[in-house]
């Protein structure tokens, strides 16, 4: 499988590395690439989640790291709480009645979850697009803008409007009519219009909820073509069913699965393996990780 | 009977039931302009009531219930609006007491107006309030008769705006106050103006809460915010109840005026629905 699994000339090495699992590293080949990402930022924590809706456990006990400059991918079949794991990012659950997460999410070390954590201070830092290209009904330039005008940002607006267009891809298509409506833009366009307002806001992580999932081949090749030149500057963290698009974008990827309850009535998500992209489609560990990648069940 | 022949009976059946509910229309239309056309001169928007039929105009009328038709706008979209964010965007559903209170405007959009003036007469005419049988008066108790309906239209109205469209906003790091401000109302207003619009229209012509707090037939000068009022469905009630054919023919002319201010509101309803419809 043609991967881009070279070590990025844009990697951070961060003073306080996260330590090596050094023995996990020894026992598999494809270790030097883990290792070189693990050497990188570590971005986000996450010890022990576990996410319920009204009380039914939707997911249960996941544990990794989310290295910084790095695309890593969740993938597993619907129902494995990939979605509402990425969710917990940037608090997003919150906003569902109901929803009760357990379990540690730290962001550059500090707990999102502690009490004087701000969900809406979190949404600015950690941005995020959706699987429906969902634009505003303004102007194209009032869709970009939006995150700047919320914060309170009056002048400049036409710069940063500029430069996020420009990082996603979409100025030259665009220039000319900033001023038109955003739901006259393809789909492909509008999904990049919303990567581009997600940038507005500066923030240094990108969650991407299934972002190509309802688009055409083409245009989804203009978002991983994106999330490639976008992983310089920010920490992409992408949903994905797609299992040929994790091995062309993500570093790293999650595989995730469904646990049906004993009483075959409940089933809630779970993490079944965490790895370097390679080698969770060439090398699994797991059992079940190597069914789903090769197609046997899902 | 063949399922052709029942077919083709069934629509007869609709048509005939179509042409009763339009023909009724029609003909009170037609009767009320061939009496009204007459009676609809300048006189009757500048000159007071009078005994003279010669005399008589609705100008206090008129007046009286283009006031309310202000006030109503100015006192019932707020609150109503401000009702219909805090149902849809703050109550929690499952909560007993919201449901409760959901319950309740429904079932109070379908309180007969004249229950609303008895109310009326009470706590504000009367009563705690006590501000008399003022104008004012008046459009507190048409503003009780069209809040449920301004508040059900107006949720239905912020409900349509996609979770998509919110959730957007949220994950950017707007405020829920922000996203309600910026995103729900711009795309909500269309809907909340339609449907209030409607509901004021409905309003501008119900007589029978108005008769009751005591509006006046005869006024004989122009109306102000807290003075004796009467308005245009209350003069036309007065002027029919007279036997002088002269009187009937002002009382179609100015049931004409009225359809006039009706019809426009609704027009002008209609005009924004069309124009700002939002395809997502």
């Amino acid at each position: 499988m043609d991967q881009e699994q070279q070590p990025d000339t844009h990697a951070r090495l961060a003073p306080g590395a996260p330590s090596i699992d050094s023995s996990r590293i020894a026992e598999v080949s494809l270790g030097t690439a883990r290792a070189d990402l693990e050497r990188r930022e570590q971005v986000f924590h996450v010890g022990d989640l576990s996410v319920a809706y009204g009380g039914k456990l939707a997911l249960d006990g996941v544990s990794l790291d989310i290295y910084g400059n790095t695309v890593t991918a969740f993938i597993g079949p619907s129902g494995c709480g990939k979605s509402t794991f990425i969710r917990c990012f940037n608090r997003m659950n919150d906003l569902i009645v109901g929803a009760g997460v357990e379990g540690v999410v730290q962001y550059h070390g500090k707990d999102l979850y502690a009490k004087d954590v701000d969900p809406v201070e979190v949404r600015r830092r950690i941005g995020m697009v959706f699987q429906k290209p969902n634009p505003f009904p303004k102007s194209i330039y009032d869709n970009v803008a939006f995150g700047p005008r919320v914060l309170g940002q009056k002048k400049g607006l036409a710069d940063v409007v500029e430069s996020c267009l420009r990082r996603a891809a979409l100025w030259d298509e665009v220039k000319d009519r900033l001023e038109d409506g955003a739901l006259g833009l393809s789909g492909g366009q509008q999904q990049r219009l919303c990567i581009a307002r997600a940038l507005a806001t500066s923030p240094d992580v990108l969650l991407m909820d299934e972002p190509a999932s309802a688009l055409d081949p083409i245009a989804t090749a203009a978002i991983e073509d994106l999330m490639h030149d976008l992983k310089r500057e920010y920490t992409i963290i992408v949903v994905t069913h797609n299992m040929q698009q994790a091995a062309r974008v993500a570093d790293m990827t999650a595989f995730f699965s469904v646990n049906i309850h004993e009483d075959g009535k409940g089933r809630h998500g779970i993490l079944v393996e965490y790895d370097a992209t390679t080698k969770i489609f060439t090398q699994p560990a797991d059992k079940r990780t190597e069914d789903y990648v090769t197609g046997r069940f899902g | 009977m063949s399922r052709k022949a029942r077919g083709r009976l069934f629509v007869g059946a609709m048509v005939l039931c179509l042409a009763v509910s339009f023909g009724t229309l029609g003909w009170l239309l037609v009767t009320t302009f061939v009496d009204g056309i007459p009676g609809l001169t300048s006189k009757l928007f500048t000159a007071p009531p009078s005994t003279q039929p010669d005399e008589a105009g609705a100008r206090p009328a008129i007046l009286a219930t283009v006031y309310i038709a202000a006030l109503l706008l100015l006192m019932a979209v707020p609150i109503g609006v401000a009702t219909a964010i805090y149902l849809e965007e703050y109550a929690h559903k499952e909560r007993w007491y919201n449901r409760l209170l959901e319950l309740n405007i429904q079932n109070l959009a379908a309180v007969p107006a004249i229950v609303y003036g008895i109310l009326g007469l009470a706590f504000v005419v009367r009563g705690p309030f006590g501000i008399g049988r003022v104008l004012l008066a008046g459009a507190i108790i048409l503003t009780l008769v069209v809040l449920p309906t301004v508040i059900i239209s107006s949720r239905e109205a912020i409900r349509a705006v996609p979770e998509s469209i919110s959730q957007g906003g949220l994950a950017l790091g707007a405020t829920k106050w922000q996203v309600i401000w910026r995103q729900i109302l711009p795309a909500a207003i269309p809907g909340i103006a339609t449907g209030s619009i409607l509901a004021l229209s409905r309003a501008v012509g119900e007589t029978a809460p108005l008769l009751l707090i005591g509006a006046l037939q005869y006024v004989a000068f122009d109306p102000t915010v807290l003075g004796p009022f009467t308005a245009l469905p209350v003069q036309i009630y007065t002027w029919i109840k007279l036997p002088d054919p002269e009187f009937q023919a002002l009382a179609a002319a100015a049931i004409i005026v009225l359809l006039a201010i009706v019809l426009t509101m609704n027009a002008v309803a209609i005009f924004l629905r069309n124009r700002f419809r939002q395809n997502w």
